[in-house]
C-alpha cells in the first residue's frame, strides 16, 4: 500500500495531511466526558461525528460507548442548533436518565456559532441534573485539545472551592490514557497513602467487567461530588501538558489549587517523578512496596540493556505518551531517531529535542506531521523499531519493520486497554514488549547456524 | 430499561407482528438527544465510493471524517492499493474563515503530483457545506489542469442521513460512467454487479459462481473496481443489485441513461443465493447458461448442505436478534436464520425503507419485534424480552451484545470471513456455531 512514498522529502505547498497521526478534538471531549461518573457524552453536530466516534472507541476499548447527537439536518445548520439542543436535552434525561450531560461541539455548530451557554440558559434542565459544555471545534488542535478542553469544563463547571482551608488531598489529571493507566497511577497514590480526586477516570466505565447485564451508566468515573472538591485540594498534579495542564491552570485561578504539570509517568524517571512530587507535597514516605516495584524494574533493565545499545526507534503518537516513550528508551539506551506526533504545539519539538540533546542524540522532531513524512524520513534512515498506535502497521509492514503497538488507538488488538503502561509495572511491561520484538525478529531472520536457544 | 420507550415519538418506529398490521414509521430523521446508532451522509458516501481501488480519495474537511474512515471498510483489491491511504485537506481555523477552496486546489496538485492517479474523488464535509466552497469549480479547474478526472462528491453530513450519501456517491460514480464513450455489445452474457464492495473477498466468489455460468462481470460496483472496469459500466447487459440500499438509485439511472435492465439479488443463504443464480440464468433466457447454473447449484448445495444440517441440529431453537443498515440484508439474513432453524425475535435496521419493511413483516414469526434507527436501550430491553441468544450488527452493536452475555456476529464492515454465496452460507453457519456454542458464556455471572 505504501510503495509509492517516495524517499526525496518535498515541502507540501497545501498543508494538506497524507495518512494522519492525529483525529479531531470530539472523539477527546467523548472519551474525557466518558470520565465522569453517570455522564452522557453529547455531540452537538451531525449524526456522523457521533457515529464515528463512538464506532472509533469502541474498536479501542471493546466495550459499549454511548453517546447521544443532536442529529442535526440542513434546517438546524441554517436556523442554529438551539432547538436541537433543547429538544436534546429533553430527550437525553426523559430516556437515559444520567446524573451528567456533557456536551461537546463539531466543526458544523462551531462554524454556524451556535452559542451553548445561551442555549443551556434557555434549557430546561430538570431539578438535580447537571449540563456542562466544552468548544472543540475540529479545525483546531487534535483529538489531545478536546480531551484537555472537556476536562477544563469540568472545572469551570463544577470545581467549587469551599473550605477555609485546603484538604489533604491531590487532584490527579491523568491525561488522554487508557483506564488500565489510570487505574495504576490509582494504585500508586493509594499505595503512598494520600487521599486523592482522579479526573476524568475512565476505569471502570470503558473496562467494565462482564456481568451478564448491560449497564447505561456503569460503576466507574469521577462523581460530581468528587469533581466539586477538586477546589478544595492542596495540589493539582496535571500528567501531560498537552492533555492535563489547561484544567489543572483553571482550577488554579478558579480556586486557588497550585498546579503542577508533570510528563506522563512513563519510565523509571517520569515515575520517579511523580511520586517525589507527591512525597515532597504530603511528607509521606515511599512504601517499601513501590521501591521494591522500582528495584525490579531497574534489575530488568540491567539484565536486558545489552539488547537495547545503539537499537534506531521510531516513535509516533499523542504528544504526552511520546515524550514518556522517547524518556524510556533512551534510558535503554536506544536511540530515537524519528520522533513526531500530529497533535501542533512547538513545546513538544522543544521538549524531546532537549531531552536527544542531552543525551548526545539529533533526530527528527516533528509536531503537527504526518504518517507519510514519518514513512519518508524511515525510508531515508531505517530503524530497528517503531512504536505507535495501529496506524503504524503500514509502515512497518512496508519497511519489513517490527511495531510495538501503543496509544490511541488500537484497533487490531485486544487486551491493550487494560494493561498500564505507566509507573514502574507499566514500564516493566513496556520493556517487555520492546525486548520481546526485538528478539522475535532476531530468530526470525537468523540463518541456521546463528539460531539459538538461549538469548 | 423502562425507559427506553419513554420517548413517544420513537413508538411509531417499533412493530409488534400480529398486534394488528402497522406502517412502521422510517426513512426520517433521527430524534435529536437519541443514542442513534446511525451515520451521516459523508459516512454514506465514503462506504460506498471507497472500494475504488485506484482513486485518491481526498476528504475535503478538518481531520476527524478523514481519519475516521481510514482503510475501515476492508475491501480488498487486486490491483491497485491507493484507496487504502487517508488524505485530508485537514482545514484550519483561517481556512475556515477565509474559505478552503485554495487550500484544495493546492491539495489536489499535491497529490497528483505525488501518485499520478486518472481520478479523484473529492468529499465535501459538513463543514465545506456551511463555508460554501464551491467544490464543482475547483475540481473542474484541477480536471482541466491536470487532464483526469476529478469528481465531487455533495456529502456535507448534515443535508440527510446515510441513505443521502449512497445517492451522492452513485450521482459521483454516474458522472463518472456517463462521461465515458463505450459502445454497448448485444446480447453478450456480461453483467455489473452493483453493490457488492468486496468484504472479505465476497465479490470475487460472486464473480466465480457466473463465471461457472458463463457469464462476465463487467464491473462490480465498486468492490475491487478501477477507473478503467468503471467506465465500461455502459457495455453491460444486466445490472443485478446486492445491496439495495445503496445502489439501487445508480441501476436506475443506468436503466434510464442506458437503457441497461437491472434485477435485485441476494447471496447471502442457500436460498437466496440459489434463487439469483437461477434468476440471472433466466434473464439470459440460454439453455447452456441454465444448465450450467442448474449444475452450479447442484454441486454447492451437495457439498454444504451435510455441513449445514450438522450446524442446524446444534443450534435448532436458538433465538436471534438482527440489526442491520439496509432493509434487504435484514431480509436475507432472517431466511438465513431459517435455514440454520433459528428464530428471528427482533430485527430491525438504519436505513431500511417502507417495501422492505412490509416483506420483514410478512416474513417474521408473530411476536417479532420490528424497529427502525433503534437506540442501544431499545435493542437491550427487545433481546431480553425476547430471549435472543444472539445479535446480528456492527461494530457498535457488539459490546452491547457481550456485555448482556449475548453471542454475536458482525454483518458489517469488520466481518472477516465472506458470508456471501454458498461458501459463505456455511462460514455464517460456523460462525453462529462458534459463537453461540462458545465455552465463554459459562463464565458469566
Amino acid at each position: 500500500m505504501l510503495d509509492f512514498t517516495p524517499k526525496e522529502i518535498k515541502e507540501r505547498a497545501s498543508g494538506g495531511l497524507i495518512n494522519p497521526a492525529k483525529t479531531c478534538q470530539p472523539i477527546g471531549a467523548m472519551y474525557a466526558a466518558l470520565g465522569i461518573h453517570r455522564c452522557l457524552p453529547h455531540s452537538h453536530g451531525s449524526q456522523g461525528c457521533c457515529a464515528y466516534h463512538r464506532s472509533h472507541l469502541t474498536r479501542h476499548f471493546r466495550d459499549p460507548i454511548l453517546a447521544s447527537t443532536s442529529s442535526f439536518t440542513e434546517g438546524a445548520s441554517v436556523f442554529g442548533g438551539g432547538a436541537n439542543l433543547k429538544t436534546a436535552i429533553k430527550n437525553v434525561f426523559a430516556i437515559y436518565n444520567p446524573d451528567v450531560m456533557a456536551i461537546h461541539t463539531t466543526c458544523l455548530t462551531e462554524t454556524i456559532g451556535d452559542d451553548i451557554p445561551a442555549f443551556l440558559n434557555q434549557a430546561e434542565i430538570p431539578e438535580g441534573k447537571i449540563v456542562i459544555h466544552a468548544n472543540t471545534p475540529s479545525y483546531v488542535g487534535s483529538h489531545i485539545t478536546g480531551f484537555s478542553n472537556m476536562t477544563r469544563g469540568m472545572v469551570n463547571y463544577l470545581s467549587e472551592a469551599t473550605t477555609e482551608t485546603k484538604k489533604e488531598q491531590v487532584n490527579i489529571i491523568p491525561g488522554f490514557v487508557n483506564p488500565g493507566d489510570m487505574r495504576e497511577i490509582k494504585r500508586l497514590v493509594k499505595a503512598m497513602g494520600i487521599n486523592f480526586i482522579m479526573f476524568p477516570d475512565t476505569s471502570g466505565v470503558v473496562d467494565s467487567p462482564m456481568t451478564g447485564k448491560f449497564e447505561m451508566f456503569p460503576k466507574g468515573g469521577t462523581t460530581v461530588e468528587e469533581l466539586k472538591d477538586t477546589g478544595n485540594s492542596k495540589l493539582t498534579i496535571a500528567l501531560g501538558s498537552f492533555a492535563s495542564t489547561d484544567a489543572a491552570i483553571a482550577l488554579e485561578r478558579k480556586c486557588k489549587v497550585p498546579a503542577k504539570t508533570l510528563k506522563t509517568p512513563i519510565g523509571v524517571k517520569a515515575t520517579d517523578e511523580f511520586l517525589m512530587t507527591l512525597r515532597n507535597t504530603f511528607v509521606t514516605e515511599i512504601p517499601y512496596e513501590l521501591e521494591e516495584e522500582r528495584g525490579q524494574l531497574v534489575d530488568i533493565m540491567v539484565d536486558t540493556h545489552h539488547q537495547f545499545h545503539g537499537k534506531k526507534v521510531a516513535i509516533f503518537g499523542d504528544p504526552d505518551i511520546v515524550i514518556g516513550l522517547t524518556e524510556l528508551v533512551l534510558g535503554l539506551g536506544m536511540v530515537p531517531v524519528h520522533v513526531l506526533t500530529g497533535t501542533p504545539g512547538s513545546s513538544f519539538e522543544k521538549e524531546v529535542r532537549a531531552m536527544l540533546l542531552e543525551s548526545g542524540l539529533k533526530g527528527n522532531v516533528k509536531a503537527a506531521g504526518d504518517l507519510f513524512e514519518f514513512h519518508q524520513w524511515i525510508k531515508n534512515e531505517p530503524v530497528d523499531l517503531i512504536i505507535g498506535n495501529t496506524y503504524g502497521k503500514y509502515i512497518a509492514r512496508a519497511e519489513d519493520i517490527p511495531l510495538v503497538r501503543v496509544g490511541f488507538p488500537i484497533l487490531d488488538r485486544s487486551v491493550h486497554s487494560y494493561m498500564p503502561i505507566v509507573g514502574y509495572k507499566g514500564a516493566m511491561r513496556l520493556v517487555e514488549m520492546i525486548s520481546n520484538a526485538l528478539l522475535d525478529r532476531q530468530d526470525r531472520d537468523a540463518a541456521d547456524e546463528d539460531f539459538e536457544l538461549v538469548m | 430499561m423502562d425507559t427506553g420507550l419513554a420517548i413517544r415519538e420513537r413508538l411509531d418506529s417499533i412493530a409488534v407482528k400480529g398486534k394488528q398490521k402497522k406502517q412502521i414509521k422510517c426513512d426520517t430523521d433521527s430524534i435529536a438527544g437519541c443514542v442513534s446508532q446511525r451515520a451521516c451522509v459523508y459516512c454514506g458516501a465514503r462506504v460506498v465510493l471507497n472500494p475504488v481501488t485506484d482513486a485518491i480519495h481526498l476528504v475535503h474537511g478538518p481531520i476527524g471524517c478523514a481519519s475516521y474512515t481510514w482503510d475501515i471498510r476492508g475491501s480488498l483489491s487486486s490491483g491497485s492499493e491507493l484507496y487504502r491511504n487517508s488524505f485530508s485537506t485537514d482545514l484550519q481555523e483561517e481556512d475556515v474563515i477565509f474559505g478552503g477552496e485554495k487550500k484544495l486546489a493546492r491539495a489536489i496538485d499535491d497529490l497528483v503530483g505525488k501518485y499520478k492517479p486518472r481520478l479523484v474523488f473529492v468529499y465535501a464535509t459538513c463543514i465545506v457545506g456551511v463555508i460554501g466552497d464551491d467544490l464543482e469549480a475547483v475540481c473542474k479547474a484541477a480536471a482541466q489542469k491536470h487532464n483526469i478526472e476529478v469528481i465531487p462528491v455533495e456529502s456535507s453530513g448534515f443535508i440527510g442521513n446515510k441513505a443521502a450519501g449512497y445517492r451522492a456517491a452513485c450521482d459521483a460514480l454516474f458522472r463518472l460512467i456517463n462521461s465515458g464513450e463505450t459502445e454497448k455489445k448485444k446480447n453478450d452474457p456480461k453483467i455489473n454487479y452493483l453493490g457488492d464492495f468486496n468484504l472479505a473477498a465476497e465479490a470475487w466468489i460472486i464473480k466465480n459462481y457466473l463465471y461457472e455460468m458463463g457469464i462476465e462481470v463487467n464491473v462490480t460496483f465498486t468492490g475491487d473496481s478501477d477507473y478503467m472496469a468503471l467506465k465500461k459500466a455502459p457495455e453491460a447487459s444486466l445490472n443485478i443489485v446486492q445491496c439495495a440500499g445503496s445502489m439501487h438509485y445508480l441501476a436506475r439511472k443506468m436503466k434510464d441513461r442506458f437503457g441497461i435492465p437491472f434485477m435485485n439479488v441476494s447471496f447471502l443463504g442457500i436460498e437466496d443465493t440459489s434463487d439469483s443464480l437461477r434468476k440471472i440464468a433466466a434473464f439470459f433466457n440460454n439453455d447452456e447458461i441454465t444448465r450450467r447454473a442448474e449444475a452450479l447449484i447442484d454441486k454447492e448445495i451437495r457439498r454444504i448442505e451435510p455441513l449445514i444440517r450438522g450446524y442446524r441440529k446444534k443450534l435448532q431453537g436458538k433465538k436471534a436478534a438482527v440489526y442491520v443498515g439496509g432493509g434487504f440484508k435484514a431480509i436475507s439474513l432472517i431466511k438465513q436464520f431459517k435455514e440454520l432453524g433459528i428464530d428471528v425475535v427482533m430485527v430491525g435496521t438504519q436505513t431500511g425503507r417502507r417495501e422492505e419493511y412490509e416483506v420483514i413483516h410478512d416474513l417474521v414469526n408473530e411476536g417479532t419485534v420490528v424497529l427502525d434507527d433503534a437506540n442501544p436501550s431499545e435493542l437491550e430491553r427487545f433481546m431480553l424480552e425476547k430471549g435472543a441468544h444472539l445479535l446480528v450488527g456492527g461494530v457498535k452493536e457488539r459490546p452491547l451484545a457481550y456485555k448482556l452475555g449475548l453471542a454475536f456476529i458482525d454483518h458489517n464492515h469488520d466481518r472477516k470471513h465472506p458470508l456471501s454465496g454458498f461458501v459463505g452460507a456455511v462460514n455464517f453457519a460456523e460462525e453462529v456455531y462458534s459463537t453461540v456454542c462458545s465455552p465463554v458464556w459459562r463464565f458469566i455471572g
